[in-house]
């Protein structure tokens, strides 16, 4: 199978109004990967979506997807991929069956057709003995199943998921995770938004993260973590006064500091050596630091790297 | 290579806007008839709003006329705009949640989404016309009329309510929220009052005669009198005719733009 990416993305720009939301993104995606698009909220990574899934017209740039431009061949793209929303695309007086059978039916299937992928679907997401049920009486976690399920009665070889395991429970999150994580097996291609780390962490072949309006860094979890250094050493003070100096001491390394918890963050290489001097640097006499760890760097720390604060935030709740 | 199964191309037919049309309408009637409330406008209402002229009001009401068989056609449209209202509603949930973006990027038309709620909406009122004529027979509406003139005066009202629906749509497609949207049909609802719907327009008060005589709901109420009962009707069959025609092609092409606008 040849290695032509299912997504394309060049110079892509979007304003509304006078809000330029999105300024240039390049981006790229191997066909049967995971892409995780991280951001903070307002980024654009809802536009970018949108763009995609052929719903939005982009000011500038050109994207293709599965092969097809996103402008000028919407129907090849259509036919190719599936969207599932942030609000579930489904009718809570409808029952499961009856919602994947109208889709099938949507879709071109006959109806027997229709039929047998409804049930298939119920079963694959465990929603089998939910499928008779009407929608309404559906919890989170099955509806998002449920709409992920009608996302998937075409076989589409893109998926887009559109912060699919926002506000929900953590077995419903890692049930999604799973699904989702299935398809990525079949050889699907995905794209998804998410404001949890932790999901493009576990999901995620590349990372790509936007943020003011231009994709900031691109690649795989592992890859973006070492950009941010090797492993964390994070100490915490017993007084204000030993805060402060220790982050003048430290002022070359970088640090992030957290005053609430009297906390100072630097990189470090992990090694016993490195650490030992740093903390002698900070603490001559052994009687300043309350505690200390080491930690290797998170997804998190990538993020925050990365990402700038829109004004008027407060900095101080960023950690 | 991907273990993936993938349908052979075949096996799926390509899309169809009739196709899609009639499954959206099997999704529209399957709402509405779990939709309480829809239930309740569509088949409780039209029997309030009968009994309600024709027993409560009727009494008082005396210019000449059996007044149930005066009331008919004006209670079948009041009612018509009350089960309408609906297709506001469902039009504008569909555009603020996660449904047209589903529909649309499977590729179903524009077209397909809306002539699902509008044939929906005449399935609706079809039920309702059935139950409110049932009522007004049952109180004393004894029309004298061929098959061909019953044909003619459902066929105007019918047309009437095709083009409202549309209207209706148009309002679910320009309303932020499904709320809003009920509301302005709700408001338009009125129309019948200062018509010949329900009082003669000679004894309306003068200032607004001029605008009584000349909207729609006029020559079509008189149109579906003229015919069932045989009272004069002038032009009114053919002023009924363009009203709705125009209407209808006005609201089409209205709704075709406002949902380019909204879901390009």
């Amino acid at each position: 199978m040849g290695a032509a990416p299912a997504i394309t993305a060049r110079g892509l720009r979007k304003s509304f109004g006078a809000l330029q939301v999105l300024r240039g993104i390049d981006l790229e995606v191997p066909a049967g990967s995971v892409l995780a698009l991280l951001g903070r909220n307002g980024a654009g990574k809802t536009t970018m979506v949108r763009i995609l899934t052929t719903l939005l017209r982009p000011d500038a740039g050109m994207a293709a997807v599965a092969g097809f431009d996103v402008v000028s061949q919407t129907h090849a793209v259509r036919r190719a991929i599936s969207l599932t929303g942030q609000s579930a695309a489904v009718d809570g007086l409808q029952t499961g069956e009856e919602t994947l059978f109208m889709m099938g039916r949507l879709w071109g299937l006959s109806r027997r057709q229709a039929r047998l992928r409804a049930s298939g679907l119920l079963e694959r997401f465990d929603l089998a003995d939910a499928g008779r049920r009407r929608v309404g009486t559906y919890s989170g976690g099955m509806r998002r199943r449920l709409d992920l399920a009608a996302s998937l009665v075409a076989e589409p070889a893109v998926i887009f998921l559109d912060e699919p395991t926002t506000g929900l429970d953590l077995p419903s999150r890692q049930t999604m995770w799973a699904a989702i994580a299935g398809l990525a097996g079949r050889g699907v291609t995905v794209f998804l938004t998410t404001q949890s780390l932790e999901e493009a962490d576990r999901l995620a072949d590349q990372v790509a993260i936007i943020d003011g309006g231009i994709v900031a860094v691109q690649g795989t979890p592992g890859e973006l973590k070492t950009r941010v250094g090797t492993e964390r050493l994070r100490i915490s003070f017993t007084d204000r006064a030993a805060y402060d100096r220790a982050l003048t001491l430290l002022a070359a390394h970088q640090p992030v500091a957290d005053q609430a918890h009297l906390r100072v963050e630097v990189e470090t290489d992990g090694t016993a050596a490195a650490t030992r001097a740093l903390l002698d640097a900070v603490d001559p006499a052994a009687s300043l630091i309350a505690n200390f760890d080491l930690r290797r760097p998170t997804l998190d720390d990538v993020f925050f790297a990365y990402t700038t604060e829109p004004a008027g935030s407060d900095s101080s709740l960023q950690r | 290579m991907t273990t993936r199964t993938v349908l052979p191309a075949a096996q799926v037919r390509p899309s169809s806007a009739r196709r899609d049309t009639v499954t959206l309408v099997g999704r529209g009637f399957r709402l509405a008839r779990r939709n309480v409330d829809a239930l309740y406008t569509g088949l409780a209402l039209p029997v309030i709003l009968m009994v309600l002229f024709v027993e409560i009001f009727g009494g008082a009401v005396h210019f000449g006329v059996t007044y149930v068989d005066y009331v008919v056609p004006g209670v079948l449209i009041l009612s018509a705009g009350f089960v309408s209202a609906q297709t506001a509603v469902t039009v504008n949930q569909d555009m603020t949640g996660g449904m047209i973006d589903r529909l649309k990027s499977m590729d179903v038309s524009g077209a397909a989404v809306l002539c699902g709620h509008v044939v929906t909406n005449m399935l609706r009122n079809l039920a309702s016309l059935v139950v409110a004529l049932a009522v007004s027979f049952a109180l004393g509406f004894r029309p004298h009329a061929s098959p061909l003139d019953w044909a003619a005066a459902l066929g105007i009202i019918l047309l009437f309510i095709f083009a409202f629906s549309w209207l209706a749509a148009c309002v679910g497609l320009v309303t932020r929220s499904p709320e809003g949207a009920g509301n302005v049909v709700f408001a338009m609802i009125f129309l019948p009052y200062p018509s010949s719907a329900f009082v003669p327009i000679a004894t309306l008060p003068a200032w607004i005669r001029g605008f009584a005589g000349h909207q729609p709901i006029t020559p079509v109420v008189d149109t579906f009198r003229g015919l069932l009962l045989h009272t004069p009707t002038g032009h009114s069959p053919l002023v009924a005719s363009v009203w709705c025609a125009g209407l209808l092609a006005a609201s089409i092409a209205l709704a075709a733009a406002l949902f380019r606008r909204r879901a390009a």
